[in-house]
């Protein structure tokens, strides 16, 4: 029997889209100068150093902090980070007692405007299946390891609300400015897979 | 619909590894499939539910194959072929006389993009109804079963969970994507508890998910 797991016809994904942008540009329908800028922003303009001005300034502003956890779409967006699935941004806090982390089990939904395009890990068959049926195992097979008495709280975003977790801020931290803490705070720590260490 | 998207809570996907040095793009061709797959729902007449709808409607051998970009990619055509912005066949035909091939490519076909009401751009909607639920209120997920797009997943039908806040109101996803009207409607994140979903024994965990408010009932 034939291997049923690979349709044999098809062409490589690379030249489908080589052959899908050459039919839609033959009718004007798009230019390749407007694909390029889709693709210069997210490259460029959005990503985790997006969320990363966000908690540092949250953790050396407590007004701000305070802000951020009531309306984060508000807060993140006087910081100039706004854009598709971005339209309602919900800000959750770690703390000695509670871990949160994020995941899409639907299809691989992210806060774009702060964290950028999601990485492979987030999109992984095995990250949406299992965050939310073993969280604290599958967290310990990436790397991070809770205590016990921390509570774990996942956070399946299968609507238009997008999570953003906010990262304890580590110790020995005292004396840096904020964009150098900004430069501490890594994307997997603001999904919640990972704690920011002082470096 | 219960299809291979919907993964929470599967067992057998083994472990997940993170690369550091993973770039935003790891290919040319994945930058140019989510631009296009962008740009698809505005050149088909569709919207972002339909474009999610049609991901979930791809072959399941294609959708784990295929990858998340390869994805984008064939959900594009498929929602370009659906409006008849282009022929069913020409994506194939184009890419094989890229490669060398010399074959026939379909005629144009006439266009049959969805005539439908929009409530304006985004998600997000402002109502007037009253939310029928409130924070620390018992709900119980329904049973939604459809071959159509919904935003409940399997995990969730049939367990009691509380309100744990009330968000924005939105579009409902299950009737948007068909083209069938906006029903814009309540959110609410919803907290269940692991032993609930998963049985006793599960790991203790909470779980806070966003349900449209059809979705729910009193429990």
């Amino acid at each position: 029997m034939a291997d049923p797991t690979k349709n044999k016809d098809r062409l490589p994904p690379e030249v489908r889209a080589e052959a899908l942008e050459s039919l839609l540009a033959e009718r004007g329908l798009i230019k390749s100068e407007v694909l390029d800028g889709f693709i210069n922003r997210m490259v460029n303009d959005v990503g985790p150093m997006n969320g990363a001005k966000v908690v540092a300034k949250a953790w050396v502003d407590e007004d701000y902090r305070a802000q951020l956890l009531a309306d984060g779409t508000g807060a993140i967006k006087e910081m100039g980070f706004a854009g598709p699935q971005g339209e309602h941004i919900v800000v959750v806090e770690n703390s000695d007692a509670v871990h949160n982390v994020v995941v899409c089990t639907l299809c691989s939904c992210y806060p774009w405007p702060v964290l950028g395009l999601p990485p492979e890990w987030y999109k992984d068959p095995a990250y949406r299946s299992r965050m939310v049926r073993e969280p604290r195992t599958l967290l310990g097979e990436m790397g991070l390891d809770l205590d016990d008495g921390v509570e774990v709280r996942v956070w399946d975003s299968s609507a238009e609300n997008r999570y953003l977790v906010l990262p304890q801020r580590p110790e020995g931290t005292e004396s840096l400015a904020e964009d150098e803490l900004a430069a501490l705070v890594t994307r997997d720590a603001m999904v919640g897979v990972a704690k920011v260490s002082a470096g | 619909m219960d299809g291979i998207h919907d993964m929470g809570g599967m067992h057998g996907w083994g472990t997940v590894s993170i690369d550091p040095d993973e770039p935003v793009f790891r290919e040319d061709w994945h930058g140019r499939a989510f631009a296009m797959g962008a740009m698809s729902m505005g050149l088909s007449g569709t919207n972002l539910d339909a474009f999610r709808h049609g991901l979930e409607r791809l072959h399941p051998y294609d959708y784990l194959a295929d990858g998340y970009y390869g994805r984008w990619l064939a959900c594009a055509e498929t929602l370009l072929v659906d409006s008849g912005v282009l022929a069913p066949g020409a994506v194939d035909a184009r890419a094989r006389n890229l490669s060398g091939e010399s074959v026939t490519e379909p005629e144009d076909v006439e266009e049959n993009k969805p005539v439908y009401e929009r409530g304006g751009g985004g998600s997000l909607r402002e109502i007037d109804d009253p939310p029928a639920f409130s924070v620390g209120d018992r709900v119980r997920a329904r049973e939604i079963r459809t071959d159509g797009h919904t935003r409940m997943p399997r995990y969730i039908r049939g367990h009691t969970g509380t309100i744990h806040a009330h968000r924005p109101a939105a579009l409902l996803p299950d009737t948007n994507a068909h083209f069938e009207g906006e029903n814009p409607q309540h959110v609410y994140t919803v907290e269940f508890d692991s032993n609930e979903l998963w049985g006793p024994g599960a790991e203790a965990a909470v779980l806070r998910i966003d349900l449209f408010e059809s979705y729910l009932e009193a429990s």
